[in-house]
Parts: C-alpha cells; sequence; structure tokens
C-alpha cells in the first residue's frame, strides 16, 4: 500500500495517520514550514522542526501544541519512521521523509537549491516516491547567483538615493525578507524593516537565528531617515497607502516573478528582482534527479508541463492538485484565525 | 551594446516620464557616437528589412535550447513574446562581447541575402556571447520591432534637453528621411541633413479645445471660422519634383492617396500644404468610417478607390517657393493659398477648406449646431493674425466642437458578454489618462460591428494581464473613441466625473494608448459645459 495518498484535507499518510501541510483541521499536522499556504490554524497538534515552531507561535497564537524536530532527528509515528531534512526555502523549512517496512517517501513542501545564506542549505534525500513541488517548473525559470541580484539591488539603492528616493523593497515577511537583511547587510545602510517583519526576526533571534541588525519602523520613524536607508515591507503593503506618504519612493518587488517583463510590468513596481526562494527549472530537475525516486507527485505550479516533461525524460510522474501555492498575497493570520493585514505602520 | 540594454533596464524600470527622460539624457551623454542614431532610429519605428524569418529563429533557438517544441510553445505561452522567450530559454552565454551598437545591426543588416547556414552561424555564436537582457535586445533587432514605451515627443524632448537645442527643430531632423549610418549624432542634432533632403515636413499646428464662451475671445472679426473636419491631418509637401504625404502621425503616407498624385505636376516646387484628408463624394464629405476603408493598406483595389475617394481640404500654407511662410499672420498665407489652389487645373480634388463667414458669435454658434450635417466636428477659430505654431500652443487656435462630445481613451477591462455575444469579450471599460495612471470613465457595450467585436475579442484573449471573477484587465493598448451626450460631476466615480450614454464611436486604429485624452481635458470639457 502506498505510504501517502492525496486527500481533500490535504496529504495523508494512513499507516501513521498524519497529514503533511493539511488545508483543513486534523488531529496531526506535520509542518514542512510556516507560510500561509502551508499551514492552517485549528490542528489538535503540529509537528515541525524547531525553527518554524516560533513562526507558528507567532502566527497562529500561543496555545498550540506542536512537537519539533531537529534536522535528521527521527521518530517513529505508528510504526512510521519520520524525519526531517533542510528544504533550503526558509529558515526553518524542511523536507518530511518518511520510511515504513522499507519504502521511502519524501514531501518537499517548498524548497530551492541554492544556499541563501540564511536558511540551512537544500539537501538532497535517496526516496521511492518524492512530492515536489513546481511554482517554477517553466524553462524560462533559471535563477541568476544571488550575490548578482544583491549587486542590483544595491545599484539600484544607490541610483534612488542619487534621485533623492526612498528604496522600499517588497518581500515576504518569512523567508525573503530575512534573506535580504542577510545580502544587504554588505552595503551599510541602516534597514527598515516593517513592524510585521520586526516581530518575525525578533521570534527568530530569541530562538537563537543570527540576524544583521535591523531597525523596526514606528509612527515616530523620521521620513527622511527612511531615505537614506533601505526599507522592507511585505506585499499586502505594496499598493497601500503608507508607501505614498513616504519621500518619493521606489518600489522594488522582490520576487522570482520578476524573471519575466510582464510580471514586472504587472505588478506596478518600479522595478523588479528575480529573487525567489524556489527552485527555479533547473533546480527542480537536478533535485528530482538526486532522489532517484520511481515516482513523482508534482504538486503546485506548472504541474501539468512540468509532469508531461519528466515523463518525456523517462522519470514517472504525475500532477496532483493541492491549495498549496493559491494564496499570492501573505496574510498575517491572527490568533482567532481571522486573517489580518496591516496596513499602517503601528 | 551593454549600455544599451542598461538604458531598455533603466526604461523599464519606472512609470515615470521625467525618469524616463533622464534615463535617455544619460544616455545620448554617455553611449558610443556612432550608436546614437541607430537608437534615434529604432524608436519613430524606422524598420529595417528583417533578415531572418520567425521560424528559423524559433527552430535554432529549440535545437540549441534541447528542450521539446511543445515546451518551447508553453513557455512561449506563458511569457507572451518570442524574443523574451528565446532569451530565457537558451544556456547561459559561454562567452561576451563588447560588440558596439551600430555594429551588431548592420551586421544583421549584412545577413540579408546571405544562406541560411551562415545566418544560423551567425545567430547562434551572438546568442553564445550575449547575457540574458543583451539576447532579449538583440533578438527585438532582428525582428525590426523595438516598442519599449518611449514615444516619439519623448525621445525629442530628450534629445532636445540633452543637447540644449529646440524640440521642434529636433523633431524636424528626425522626422525626415535619414539613414542612421550615414548621419552623425552631431548632425542629427542640428539637422544638417534637412535642408538637402526635400521630403521634411512642418511640425503640425494644433488647437487646444475652446474652454470658455467664444465671446471671451474678443471681435469676431479677428477670427477666421472653419470647419473641423474628421479625416486625416495631412501636410503635403512638393520639393524637388517630388510629392511627399505626411500624417500627423509623421507617418509618409504618400503611396495610400493617389488621387492626390497628381500634385506632383500641378504644385509649384518648395510647396507645403496643410490640410485634411478626406473622403469626399459628389461634393460631400463622408463620415470618417468611409476614410477609414483606406487607411493603412499597402494596396489600394480599385474597388476602395470608387467607394472611398479621397480629397484633399486645404487650411494653410507652410511653405511657398521654398521660403518658409508660418512667421506670416493667417491673413497672409490665405491670400496666398487662395491663389495657389486657383491655380491646380485639376477640380474638386484638392480644395480650400472654406472659411465660416459671420459678423456675430451667435451667428456662429447656430452654423456650428448644425456641424454634423457635412460631417464636421464643429468648428475650428483661428485668430486672423496668428502665425503658425509648432505643436499645441494656447490663444490663438482652439477647437470649438459640438455634441456629441467624443473622447479619445483606451480599453482597460474587457468582460464577456451574453446571449449571442456570450463567447465573446463585448463589454469594455475605458480610460484616459491622469498625470502617470489611467482612470476609468466609461462603460460601453455596443458600437462595433461583428468583425471588429471579433478582432477585440481576439486582442483580450492575447492580452490578458489579470483576472478578476468574469473581468480580464487588458494591456492598455486599444484605443476607442466615445461618444457621450453630456458630462456631469460625480462623486461616486473615481475620475470625479461621469459621462451620459456613452457608446464606442469607433475604434481609433491609428492612435496609440500614448495619444488619448486626459482627464484634465475632460474636467475642462466639464467646466465649459456648466
Amino acid at each position: 500500500m502506498a505510504l501517502i495518498r492525496f486527500t481533500n484535507k490535504g496529504i495523508y499518510c494512513k499507516q501513521g495517520d498524519f497529514y503533511i501541510d493539511p488545508w483543513k483541521p486534523v488531529k496531526l499536522a506535520v509542518t514542512t514550514h510556516g507560510h500561509a499556504d502551508h499551514v492552517k490554524w485549528g490542528n489538535e497538534a503540529y509537528l515541525c522542526h524547531e525553527l518554524t515552531k516560533p513562526v507558528l507561535l507567532h502566527r497562529l497564537g500561543a496555545d498550540l501544541n506542536i512537537q519539533t524536530l531537529r534536522y535528521r532527528e527521527e521518530i517513529t509515528i505508528n510504526g512510521v519512521k519520520l524525519s526531517m531534512f533542510p528544504a533550503g526555502h526558509v529558515i526553518g523549512s524542511a523536507q518530511i521523509r518518511l520510511e515504513y517496512k522499507g519504502e521511502i517517501c519524501v514531501i518537499s513542501g517548498d524548497y530551492k537549491v541554492e544556499y541563501d545564506g540564511i536558511s540551512t542549505a537544500f539537501e538532497p534525500v535517496k526516496c521511492h516516491t518524492f512530492v515536489s513541488e513546481s511554482t517554477f517548473g517553466l524553462p524560462i525559470y533559471k535563477w541568476l547567483p544571488q550575490q548578482v541580484i544583491f549587486d542590483q539591488i544595491g545599484t539600484w539603492v544607490n541610483n534612488n538615493q542619487e534621485q533623492g528616493k526612498t528604496s522600499v523593497l517588497i518581500a515576504y515577511s518569512l523567508g525573503k525578507a530575512q534573506r535580504l537583511i542577510r545580502g544587504l547587510s554588505e552595503t551599510d545602510r541602516p534597514i527598515y524593516v516593517h513592524p510585521s517583519i520586526a516581530n518575525l526576526n525578533d521570534a527568530f533571534i530569541q530562538a537563537g537565528v543570527a540576524l544583521p541588525e535591523t531597525i523596526r519602523i514606528s509612527p515616530e520613524t523620521r521620513k527622511e531617515e527612511l531615505q537614506s536607508g533601505i526599507v522592507i515591507v511585505p506585499p499586502a503593503l505594496a499598493d497601500g497607502r503608507w508607501i505614498k506618504t513616504l519621500q518619493q519612493a521606489a518600489t522594488g518587488v522582490c520576487s522570482g516573478w520578476m524573471q519575466v517583463r510582464a510580471g514586472r510590468r504587472w505588478r506596478s513596481a518600479d522595478a523588479g528582482f528575480a529573487l525567489s526562494d524556489h527552485a527555479d527549472w533547473p533546480g527542480l530537475l537536478s533535485a528530482i534527479k538526486a532522489t532517484e525516486a520511481e515516482k513523482v507527485f508534482v504538486t503546485h505550479g506548472f504541474t501539468a508541463t512540468f509532469s508531461k516533461y519528466l515523463n518525456e525524460i523517462g522519470i514517472e510522474a504525475e500532477e496532483v492538485k493541492t491549495q498549496y501555492g493559491t494564496q499570492e498575497e501573505e496574510v498575517e493570520v491572527g490568533s482567532q484565525g481571522n486573517p489580518v493585514i496591516k496596513e499602517e505602520a503601528d | 551594446m551593454k549600455r544599451f540594454t542598461e538604458l531598455i533596464a533603466q526604461l523599464e524600470m519606472s512609470n515615470k516620464t521625467n525618469d524616463k527622460i533622464a534615463a535617455l539624457v544619460s544616455y545620448f551623454s554617455e553611449a558610443n557616437d556612432l550608436d546614437k542614431p541607430y537608437v534615434i532610429a529604432m524608436f519613430p519605428g524606422k524598420k529595417p528589412r528583417r533578415p531572418v524569418s520567425t521560424a528559423l529563429i524559433k527552430e535554432w533557438a529549440i535545437e540549441l535550447s534541447e528542450l521539446p517544441p511543445w515546451l518551447f510553445a508553453e513557455s512561449y505561452h506563458s511569457v507572451g513574446d518570442l524574443s523574451e522567450t528565446i532569451a530565457l530559454i537558451l544556456p547561459p552565454p559561454a562567452k561576451t562581447t563588447d560588440l558596439p551598437l551600430h555594429q551588431w545591426i548592420n551586421a544583421l543588416g549584412d545577413l540579408n541575402g546571405k544562406d541560411d547556414e551562415s545566418k544560423k552561424n551567425f545567430i547562434t555564436n551572438a546568442w553564445n556571447s550575449l547575457d540574458m537582457q543583451e539576447r532579449f535586445i538583440f533578438n527585438k533587432l532582428i525582428s525590426g520591432n523595438f516598442r519599449i514605451g518611449v514615444s516619439n515627443k519623448m525621445l525629442v524632448n530628450a534629445l532636445a534637453k540633452q543637447s540644449h537645442t529646440e524640440s521642434n527643430k529636433i523633431m524636424h531632423s528626425i522626422m525626415g528621411k535619414w539613414k542612421p549610418d550615414e548621419i552623425s549624432y552631431q548632425e542629427l542634432i542640428e539637422g544638417a541633413h534637412v535642408d538637402t533632403d526635400r521630403s521634411w515636413p512642418y511640425p503640425f499646428c494644433l488647437a487646444y479645445a475652446l474652454d470658455s464662451q467664444p465671446e471671451s475671445l474678443g471681435d469676431v472679426k479677428d477670427w477666421q471660422a472653419e470647419w473641423k473636419w474628421d479625416g486625416i491631418r495631412g501636410q503635403i509637401v512638393k520639393r524637388g519634383g517630388e510629392l511627399f504625404i505626411w500624417s500627423r502621425g509623421e507617418e509618409l503616407v504618400t503611396d495610400q492617396f493617389p488621387e492626390l498624385h497628381f500634385l506632383a505636376h500641378e504644385l509649384e516646387d518648395g510647396t507645403v500644404l496643410d490640410g485634411e484628408i478626406l473622403s469626399v463624394k459628389e461634393g460631400k464629405v463622408q463620415s470618417f468610417s468611409v476614410l477609414q476603408q483606406r487607411l493603412n493598406r499597402k494596396t489600394i483595389s480599385k474597388g476602395q478607390l470608387e467607394t472611398a475617394p479621397i480629397a484633399f481640404f486645404c487650411y494653410d500654407i507652410l511653405e511657398q517657393q521654398g521660403i518658409d511662410q508660418r512667421g506670416k499672420t493667417l491673413a497672409i498665407r490665405r491670400k496666398a493659398l487662395l491663389e495657389i489652389i486657383k491655380n491646380i487645373k485639376t477640380e474638386g480634388t484638392v480644395v480650400l477648406s472654406p472659411v465660416v463667414e459671420v459678423s456675430s458669435w451667435e451667428d456662429l454658434a447656430l452654423l456650428r449646431a448644425d456641424s454634423r450635417l457635412n460631417n464636421s466636428e464643429g468648428l475650428m477659430l483661428k485668430k486672423l493674425d496668428s502665425l503658425y505654431h509648432s505643436g499645441r500652443k494656447r490663444g490663438d487656435w482652439w477647437k470649438w466642437k459640438i455634441n456629441p462630445y467624443t473622447v479619445d481613451t483606451v480599453m482597460i477591462y474587457a468582460q464577456k458578454g451574453s446571449g449571442r455575444r456570450a463567447n465573446f469579450y463585448t463589454d469594455y471599460t475605458f480610460a484616459v489618462r491622469d498625470g502617470e495612471q489611467l482612470i476609468t470613465i466609461a462603460k460601453a457595450y455596443s458600437g462595433l460591428t461583428d468583425q471588429e467585436i471579433k478582432e477585440v475579442d481576439a486582442f483580450v484573449k492575447k492580452n490578458a494581464i489579470e483576472k478578476f471573477g468574469p473581468v480580464r484587465t487588458v494591456k492598455p493598448e486599444l484605443v476607442f473613441e466615445i461618444a457621450f451626450e453630456g458630462i456631469a460631476e460625480s462623486k461616486r466615480h473615481k475620475a470625479g466625473l461621469a459621462l451620459r450614454f456613452p457608446r464606442i464611436a469607433r475604434w481609433r486604429k491609428d492612435k496609440k494608448a500614448t495619444e488619448i485624452n486626459t482627464l484634465e481635458d475632460l474636467r475642462q470639457l466639464l467646466n465649459s459645459t456648466l
């Protein structure tokens, strides 16, 4: 019998009686990472990497039943051996490895293969069945090394500076924001972050993650002060009023979708930087080949195209409908499970 | 090539006109001098001949990328632009090159007539030497189809700023006939070629819409009133035995109007006339839709010549016996124009646009109310002592249009219709320009023929940007003239005003989205109708 099945609640392991990243409330939710489309409020218990715990506490509320694992630490649930391996997507993101009677299955969650300097580097895991994402599963998506992108951002910031503009980067508060903070700390410019990012940073710092220094934006922060630094805000604020109150804000969206010109134009940003926390086309292919899996299930993204291609190159693949990747904008979830989009830096 | 690539990136990085002009100014200050005329030639769409077919380019890109053709097609579908798809999909380059832009363009031109094998060698070698951004530009250069959101006007303003030259002089210079490999940037800026080049037109004198009562203009006797014709504004240039017809879009349209070719024999050398190209049958001016059948065609059939014959209604004379007349007053120019038209022997095709003679503004208002009867849009009021200005200038010339009012808008949303039209996008939302932004001004369902609906539908399906339920956001590209009966202030609409009975008057295929009306135009109209 197969080790996992795809149900209307999410990916289910019957032998172990738990779900991986379910989108409806269940008894035990094994959680790959803390993005809103992978973890929901209302599960009886959570099992996640130790660095995802602060994210869940911060986002879903303090009274959660959370058990944590370190990378490569193994536990057994109803006879199924479960362990976590770094997915390189965001801090604490994990691939879930399941083993039962010699059968091995790995669920990738979201992953990228390039080491970003802040999330533990992706590690391929040999398995029989691999569940892969395909967010950027088209050959047009090939990332440049992140240092090249950071240099581009640095040049952009300098140009803005010369023209008296305030540089505002739009980045997810979990993952992209920390990656930018690390990457841009070398510019020696003060980095100002929106409170939703600052709160998350504080949670990571408390959990022992070393992060470069940033300044939390508050109502007292002077706009002239921001002008000489770099401002990072989450996507929910991209079109909000707050940015309009800045002195000549120049906005730069950091996202893999910025690889394509049309993507840059659709987001009415001034600049787009193709910086992604997902694997690009070569990354997906190399990761999948490294698993030596006999069967690949392709979840969210260009599932049909990518699985068709895998089959053509001799890797048995099948597309799976999931609810991952459906929330394009990041939404903060309040303790009552209600989405809260904070418009103002309060 | 690298500096040009940087320019394109900068132009894409901002939505603001000032930023784009600043990027152009710094480009023209820093770039290789030999490259500059090529870049200027690129923007007004002086298309070079395409040296390699799209099919071959695609074939070679697929071969190099080692991808199955279906996957290439999927990628193209996702990107929406062939040049960009190829740039993204090719393996990373193994070499770099610093070949300047003009050498690339010339090398591409030299490919014409060579065999496919040499073309392939050249193109694939180029791909292997250029990074992603440069490749994209290189591919655009092959296609000769470079459109990057810089209007002629913006380019001219940037050149004027960079070289501290008057913008109309530059407009002059770049509008004429010149070849980038035969002229230097400095010569182009100075307009060194325009004396030897016979075809060059003058910038058109344009009018603002009258935003107050005509009485405010003073004595009616100081003004010349003419019908405001609804055709194609044109300039007829006869120099050195050759005839040139320019449209207001700065395009040479001589071949499209054979009815006017006789002027090559009948006009004196050194004559330039300003007027309107109209479809005229048995002395009666036809509506624009009749004329439209004649526009933008490579060949004109006999049938078209019969169903939509054209004539030229002369407004003004800009050059006589080789001498610029624009510094003389309208009264003097009109007299000279009269003489010239009198001397034309072929009758009925090139005529004076009649002056509307009245003794009071009230009489004029009465005549204006009937403008539609002769298929005009209202009246033009030109001050008798006015000079012929370059471009739009307030005070001397006014458009005094009649109801229904019209406004040129761009389509930004589309929605499918119902019933018979359930499979077609038939319901559109239109916007005007408000500074850097587009602001919706009207929704309209009717006014297009079934054929036009099919065309718009195909455009929407190809250019949909975002989905909001059944509504598609589309690339703001298609320009429609919206007719309406009135305009009123409105708190409910974002624009702050609402149009009464808006409907599509016509699809302005001859206009670009940069040429649409502004919210300010509508506010002015609102004030003048209060």
